[in-house]
Formats: C-alpha cells, structure tokens, sequence
C-alpha cells in the first residue's frame, strides 16, 4: 500500500485557484466551506511564492489524537479521514490542526457549527465505497476508482502533486536538480516530521 | 563644389561617430551578455524553514471571501495537542482524585463534625429564598458542566470502551449542548453570587485568627466567625474568580474568531481546563462539608433555617448580630407600641 501525501511545489504554482475550484466542485462542497486554497506569501513583493494547501494528512495527526469522540480513523494509505455520523462538531480538530484543514458548515458558535468537514484526498468515509451516502457526506470517492485527487490531476502547471510520498518526493527531487532551485516541500516537516533532501 | 565636399565630410564624421559607437558597445557587450545568467529566481524567494523560526506560523493572502484561511502553518497546534492530551490529564486527575481522596481519609479520620451541643429546637433564618435560588441555580449548571466538561477530556478514555462509539457520540454531543446553553444562567449565577455576597465576603482580622485556630477543621475547637468565615469566604471568591475565568474563557471558545484567532483559543483552553479541572476539586470539598461532612450544615442552604446551637457553634459573631439587629427591631417595636398606646391610655 501507498503513504499517499500532497506536495506542493511553491515555485510552480501560479496561484490560478482551479485545484480550489476543482474541489468544491467535485464534491459539490456548500458554501463557505474551502476544503483546499492558494496562500500567497509575501504577495506583490519580489520572491513572492503561492502554496495550495489542504489537510496534509499528517503521519500521528494532532486531529485525531484530540478528537473527544475519537471520530477519525487512518485507512490502509495512511489517508486521514473522520466519520461524521460520530464529530459532534466541538471544534478540537480545529484548534491542533497546523493547516487548518477542518471547516465548520455553519457560521456562529461551536455549539451549532455543524459535522467538521475536510479535505478526504478523494477517499469519501467510512460508508460503502461510492455509496449515495459516502457522496453526500464526503464527495467523490476517486481513490476507489483507481484515481488520484481531481486538484493534483488538473493542475495546469503540475504544481500540486498527490500520490505516493516517495513518488513524489522523487519527481520533485528531479525537478529541483535539473532547474537549479526549489523552496522545499511546504509543510512536509510539519506534518510528516520529515523535509526531502534536494 | 564646396557643397559636395561639405557633404562628404559630413558623411564621413557620420560613419567615424557610428563605428565609435559600435566599437563602445562591442566592448560593453560582454558585460550584459552576462547578466540574465548570473539571476538566481529563488534569491528572494520566501523560505518556509526560515518564516516558521521567525513567527512559528506562516500567513499570506487568499483570495477566496474566507480570510481567516490566510493562516497556511500553525505548528502551535503541537504544543497544545500535548497540553491537552498529556499534561492536562495528569492535572485534572491529580487535582480530582486527589481531592476525593484527602475527603474520604479525612472523613474516615474525623468523622461528621457534630453539633456539640446538640440540637436546640429553635431555628434562625439563614439563607433567605433569593440566596437558596441563586445557589441552586449556580450549582445545577455547575454540576452539568463539570460532568460534561469532564467528559470532553476523560470520556474517551473512560466511558467510550463501555458503551460504545455511536452511544457515546450521542452523549457527548447532548453533553456539549448542555455545556454551552448552560454557560448562561451559570454566568448570570455567577455575577448574582458575586453581588449577592460581596459585602460578607471582604476577609478582615477575624478570618486571620480563625486559620490561626485551624478553622474547626483541624481540631475541635470553634474560632468565632461572622456570616461567612475564612473558608467559607475563600469558596466565595473560588467561585467569583474561578466562574469569572471559566466564563470569560468559556466564551472566547463558544465564538471562535469574534475574539481571538486560533492560538488565542488554544490559550483560553489551557486556562478554562486548568481553572475548571481546579475549581470542580474545590467544589467537591464544598459539597463534602456542606452534607456529609458536617451536622446541621445543608439546611442552611436546604430550608433556608439553621439550629441555634449550630449558629452559636460555627458563625458566633454572626448570631451576635443577628440577636443584636432582632433586639434592636424588637426595641424599636415595643417603642413604638409603648408610643401607640400611650395617647390612648
């Protein structure tokens, strides 16, 4: 089995929002909801860099070990995912994740936020694969199908990679070589406590 | 003819200026040929590693209407997973274990503290129906949000391998609702106790002489005491500054962002669990004393009425006032008779 991992390469992205738009389409995600989006660091200035960010899905997630009803799980490619027949939408998830990844659908106090939603790399819940209620609650299940997250596929400059973290880790490693240069893996360190050597 | 010759050497100067020309920039050529080689694209470029050792969080821009996304990395979350794992168990278990157990040996050693001198028959009020109500009202909610509170940091661990991961969701989201709805009366219990009993509450140089004296806790001996005493009083500002902290916290977590952004809820956590984990520990030594711990204690708060042997016993200054405002009221009525009826006579 693979240790599926995201890797966006910063100096790649041209921060064109279609793997945000991608998303929410895919999954037909509600309003206010941002599964995945595209921060800009240091915007306007020289050296400025655009990262596409969504849950990393983080080896020993902070999300799961704090859930109160322990309501996240970790299939057999280390894809972190939660049911939400379980969340009781406290926000705990939301205060330990490094990414904030959790997204609440309704506005206000946590008391009436509503089930924790959050990127699932494509891999629905824990209902039937492909099921209508798989659908409703968590989108699409592209994993089951043989494929790989819509946002990395359709990325037009192969910015954002999904996959296989040693995959991955190897097509960047290649591209820093041949081009000279490369801002390092984001995030990597921070949710698999360890960066690629380039 | 000198037109023609004119003309030549005006060519001439012509073809002399455009060789120069070409000659300066042949030579400077080299220098800017140069040039787009020696750009590095990366020599500015925001470096992850180095924005995390500066702030330990990275921010930008998006441009999606949800601003507060802006925030990329927060490894913080770290450091609070382990607060709130780790640390924050040991301290809620130390602190609630630890208690009942001091409460049990302490009971087991001492006993019930008895009413010396036995019950006289004759009550005297107390705590009037406002106070009980306040009480009660602070209490109930207390009681609810202490269990549910607890739930949100044990039940994992304790209760969720007994019955089950969907009963316990459903539990445990009852258990939040109750926590969240009923941080409103027990705030407004809160400020009502704090108003209610301020005036009683101020410590002055009897509360000194009657730790001195081992507060009848240690001992038999019976330190005189005014409405509250020295105890009684440090409850009162338990529940003042500790209801105060836990609200004010509470509701910072209640409404993410309208106060504080996530390292600031992460913060007003850490204080709303140690507060409350210390604060329920605290209320379980009130509970004791207040039923199972000591004689005639409960109706105080129970009918409103206490034995005044019991006051006599526990709050002599106080029942020296009450005597004294009863004999002044009982003076002043019997003036007032004695004036009323002597017209008449």
């Amino acid at each position: 089995m693979a240790r599926m991992k995201f890797l966006c390469d910063a100096d790649r992205c041209i921060e064109c929002n279609a793997c945000v738009t991608a998303c929410k389409n895919e999954h037909e995600v509600p309003w206010g909801i941002n599964r995945r989006r595209v921060v800009t660091i240091n915007d306007g200035k020289p050296g400025e860099r655009s990262v596409s960010m969504a849950c990393m899905h983080c080896t020993d997630a902070p999300c799961a070990a704090v859930c109160p009803v322990d309501c996240f799980y970790t299939t057999a490619d280390a894809v972190v995912l939660h049911s939400k027949d379980l969340c009781i939408g406290c926000g705990y998830c939301f205060y330990a994740c490094p990414f904030g990844a959790p997204q609440y659908p309704k506005v206000g106090n946590f008391g009436s936020r509503g089930k924790m939603d959050k990127c699932t790399f494509c891999a629905g819940g824990p209902e039937a694969d492909g099921s209508k209620a798989e659908y409703e609650k968590y989108g699409a299940n592209r994993l089951a199908e043989g494929k790989l997250p819509l946002c990395a596929e359709m990325c037009s400059t192969k910015s954002l990679l999904a996959g296989d973290g040693d995959v991955i880790a190897q097509i960047y490693k290649e591209r820093v070589s041949r081009r000279g240069y490369g801002s390092g893996a984001w995030g990597w360190q921070t949710a698999y406590r360890e960066a690629i050597a380039t | 003819m000198f037109g023609i010759l004119a003309k030549l050497l005006m060519q001439v100067r012509f073809v002399a200026g455009a060789l120069a020309l070409a000659l300066v920039i042949a030579v400077a050529a080299p220098a800017s040929a140069q040039q787009p080689s020696s750009v590095n694209p990366t020599a500015s470029a925001v470096q992850e590693r180095q924005l995390l050792q500066e702030l330990n969080r990275i921010q930008g821009r998006v441009t999606i209407p949800d601003k507060k996304s802006d925030v990329l990395e927060q490894p913080a979350g770290r450091e609070w997973r382990q607060w709130h794992q780790v640390t924050l168990r040991w301290i809620g278990a130390i602190a609630i274990l630890g208690m009942l157990a001091l409460l049990v040996v302490f009971y087991l050693a001492r006993g019930q503290v008895k009413l010396q001198s036995g019950f006289s028959g004759r009550k005297i009020v107390r705590f009037n129906g406002v106070e009980r109500f306040v009480h009660w009202l602070t209490a109930t909610c207390f009681l609810v949000l202490a269990i549910s509170g607890l739930n949100v940091t044990f039940g994992k661990a304790l209760l969720l391998p007994l019955i089950g991961p969907s009963a316990f969701s459903i539990w445990s989201e009852l258990a939040k609702y109750s926590h969240n709805f009923l941080s409103f009366p027990f705030t407004i219990g809160v400020i009502l106790i704090f108003l209610m009993w301020i005036g009683s509450n101020i410590p002055n140089r009897n509360d000194v002489e009657w730790v001195k004296r081992g507060g009848g806790i240690i001992g038999n001996d019976h330190p005189p005491a005014e409405h509250f005493n020295a105890g009684q009083k440090m409850i009162y500002w338990i529940v003042v500054l500790g209801g105060g902290a836990s609200a004010v916290t509470g509701y910072l977590l209640l409404f993410p962002f309208y106060g504080t952004e996530i390292s600031g809820m992460q913060l007003a956590q850490i204080v709303h669990s140690v507060v409350a984990v210390l604060f329920i520990a605290a209320m379980l030594g009130h509970i004791y004393i207040g039923t199972i711990g000591m004689q005639g204690a409960f109706e105080a708060m129970g009918e409103g009425t206490v034995d005044v042997n019991w006051a006599k016993e526990h709050h002599s200054l106080w029942l020296e006032q009450e005597k004294a405002r009863a004999g002044a009221t009982g003076a002043t009525d019997a003036q007032r008779r004695a004036t009323a009826a002597g017209p008449a006579e």
